[in-house]
């Protein structure tokens, strides 16, 4: 179908500002998420003074951390001191372009969910995903300081690392769905709700659980913090940052988080598809509630994702680094190749 | 829009390449070879070569660049001072690399006639075509390849240990 | 519409530049680094020339270009450590001799 350039542009312009609001306004309120699931798994409150039950809180964080003085150490590269938070940032917030949110309603030929449906979606997230290391590299490298140089090796270390068997533990999902768009993998999810997702439909629950492990590791995340782990390295690598700089990487590591969620919902989870499968009619809302279906669904299951990330760091011990780095190379690797040599072989005979 | 789009990445590759000719300290160089092989991955899907573009970007930036910033920022490398060497450097490597770069243009040019146009979607490799390819045809390359991996991963573990 | 010979007067720029950097540096690292440029300057040619013949075989080329070019990576850094462990410099100028 011929698509009007200029109704294509808007549309795309207006999804992208939606997208990126919304993202953000997300990512404040995963924050105050996990202060407030975090405070209630060590028996406090969390935040509750601004607004009611400190809903506003993201917003006073948010003017604090914006009116701050922005400081510029003496010693720092300044190119790379500036440009690294910027990087990290652009990076985590560009691969949520790749992600469809819910199902495939076009107007006037425009994707309405999705901000760009390509066919090697999946690789490019990953792609994102890999450059972003470099914000968290330059960052420490740039800051001349011990303590930074420190937290940005181990994170590139363990980033580049973990990688690996993140990309390989997707492997297995693309083998059964013989797809790198994502839109493709969900569909075929979709056919028996639940029981056709991807983590029990198709077997994959040994890549969910690899997947899992090494996006908590991606994401610099407890049990995985070592990057940043205070009583080590002060903060790590953005030990020099203060106000919005320290805030970019802030709000990159909880988009990233988001991101991973997404992917992890679209992969194993089967996106925006309802668990029950067909058991309710689909025109249960008319023409709104078939659109706004599939989004509850995936906001659901993206919700569920990031709570068990809190739910794990509150109750976690961080790992010890050569600990972290056995694991990554010696346990998930070997293991995400099994299972892709499990699911070849699996599919193999079933196709002959 | 094709046009465009070439023009502006392949602007950012020339001056990303040209940055990492004139820049002194490494890590600067580094960081232009990437906006290079970043923009590269974008003129691979101008011509229709998606999989390639985004091994590209997952291999050379997102992996081998990485390494390159690692070894750097490892070593601590500083910026480099002009010595006798780069002075003889300068004078035959600019004129030859001039030279060489009249004589390729030459030649492409007098035979752009018999060179088609590239047109957006015009040509399009998808994964599968690459696939069956390497997977039916070259099979063995492929299988020989993994094992140059091998002895390379073993190689760089050898080389690197520190000995005891 | 962009003539095929535009992708492949690019590649040449980029390629010449590559050479020259590739003389020019005096930082081992740097040299290494204008060999990956030459690279993939060659790799935007053969998937040029992909797009030209309609062929799948050019990318298949860049394909191994890259493998070979990450293993090249991998023991030609393990290398620069070694000779920065052995010799404490990076300036190839300083490292021409076959014994310490």
């Amino acid at each position: 179908m011929e698509v009007n350039f200029w109704i294509f542009l808007l549309l795309s312009v207006l999804k992208v500002a939606v997208v990126t609001v919304i993202l953000l306004t997300a990512v404040a309120y995963t924050v105050l998420l996990e202060r407030k699931v975090v405070g209630r798994i060590q028996n406090r409150w969390g935040p509750t003074r601004v607004g009611p039950f400190g809903l506003l809180q993201p917003l006073a964080d948010g003017i604090k951390l914006f009116l701050k003085e922005d400081l510029m150490p003496t010693g720092v590269y300044k190119p790379l001191y500036i440009a690294a938070p910027v990087i990290a940032l652009s990076c985590a917030l560009l691969s949520i372009s790749m992600i469809p949110f819910g199902a495939n309603i076009k107007y006037h030929g425009v994707d309405l969910f999705q901000i760009s449906d390509i066919n090697i979606g999946l690789l490019v997230i990953l792609g994102i995903t890999s450059v972003g290391v470099y914000g968290v590299a330059l960052s420490g490298w740039s800051s001349n300081n011990k303590y930074s140089l420190l937290g940005a090796l181990r994170a590139s270390a363990q980033v580049i690392s973990y990688e690996l068997a993140l990309g390989l533990s997707v492997i297995g999902v693309i083998l059964v769905s013989q797809s790198f768009r994502l839109r493709e993998i969900v569909d075929l999810q979709a056919r028996h709700g639940i029981v056709s997702w991807n983590v029990f439909g198709g077997f994959q629950f040994v890549a969910f659980f690899i997947y899992l492990t090494a996006a908590f590791a991606e994401t610099n995340r407890t049990p995985f913090d070592l990057p940043e782990a205070e009583s080590e390295l002060t903060a790590g690598y953005h030990t020099e940052y203060s106000s919005m700089k320290f805030a970019m990487f802030f709000m990159a590591e909880y988009a990233n988080m988001i991101t991973v969620g997404c992917v992890a919902t679209l992969l194993f989870l089967g996106g925006w598809t309802s668990p029950f499968g067909h058991l309710f009619p689909a025109d249960l809302g008319g023409v709104v509630g078939e659109a706004l279906l599939p989004v509850f669904w995936f906001v659901a299951k993206v919700f569920c994702f990031l709570f068990l990330y809190i739910w794990v760091r509150g109750t976690l011990p961080r790992f010890r680094y050569d600990q972290l780095m056995g694991f990554g190379w010696k346990f998930l690797m070997p293991l995400a190749i099994a299972n892709i040599l499990a699911t070849s072989l699996w599919l193999a005979f079933h196709a002959a | 829009m094709h046009l465009v789009l070439f023009i502006i990445f392949g602007g950012l590759c020339v001056a990303g390449a040209l940055n990492l000719l004139f820049q002194r300290h490494p890590i600067n160089a580094a960081l232009s070879l990437i906006v290079v092989m970043s923009s590269l991955a974008v003129l691979y899907l101008l011509l229709g070569a998606e999989f390639l573009a985004a091994a590209q970007v997952i291999v050379y930036s997102g992996a081998i660049m990485v390494l390159f910033t690692f070894v750097i920022m490892l070593l601590n490398a500083g910026s480099e001072e002009r010595t006798h060497g780069s002075k003889a450097a300068y004078a035959i490597g600019i004129p030859g690399a001039a030279a060489l770069f009249a004589a390729l243009a030459y030649i492409f040019l007098s035979n752009s006639k018999s060179l088609s146009t590239a047109k957006l979607g015009d040509y399009i490799v998808t994964t599968s075509d690459l696939s069956r390819v390497l997977f039916r045809d070259l099979l063995l390359p492929f299988e020989v390849t993994s094992v140059l991996i091998l002895v390379a991963i073993l190689g760089a573990v050898a080389l690197a240990r520190r000995e005891h | 519409m962009v003539p095929i010979s535009y992708y492949l007067i690019l590649a040449a720029i980029l390629f010449c530049i590559g050479v020259a950097a590739f003389l020019i540096k005096r930082n081992i690292i740097s040299v290494f680094m204008s060999i990956e440029l030459m690279l993939n300057a060659v790799n935007l040619t053969f998937v040029a020339f992909a797009h030209q013949w309609h062929q799948v075989s050019g990318q298949i080329f860049v394909f191994f270009v890259m493998v070979v070019a990450a293993a090249e990576a991998a023991v030609g850094l393990a290398i620069i450590i070694a000779i920065f462990r052995a010799r404490n410099t990076l300036n190839v100028d300083q490292v021409d001799l076959m014994k310490l």
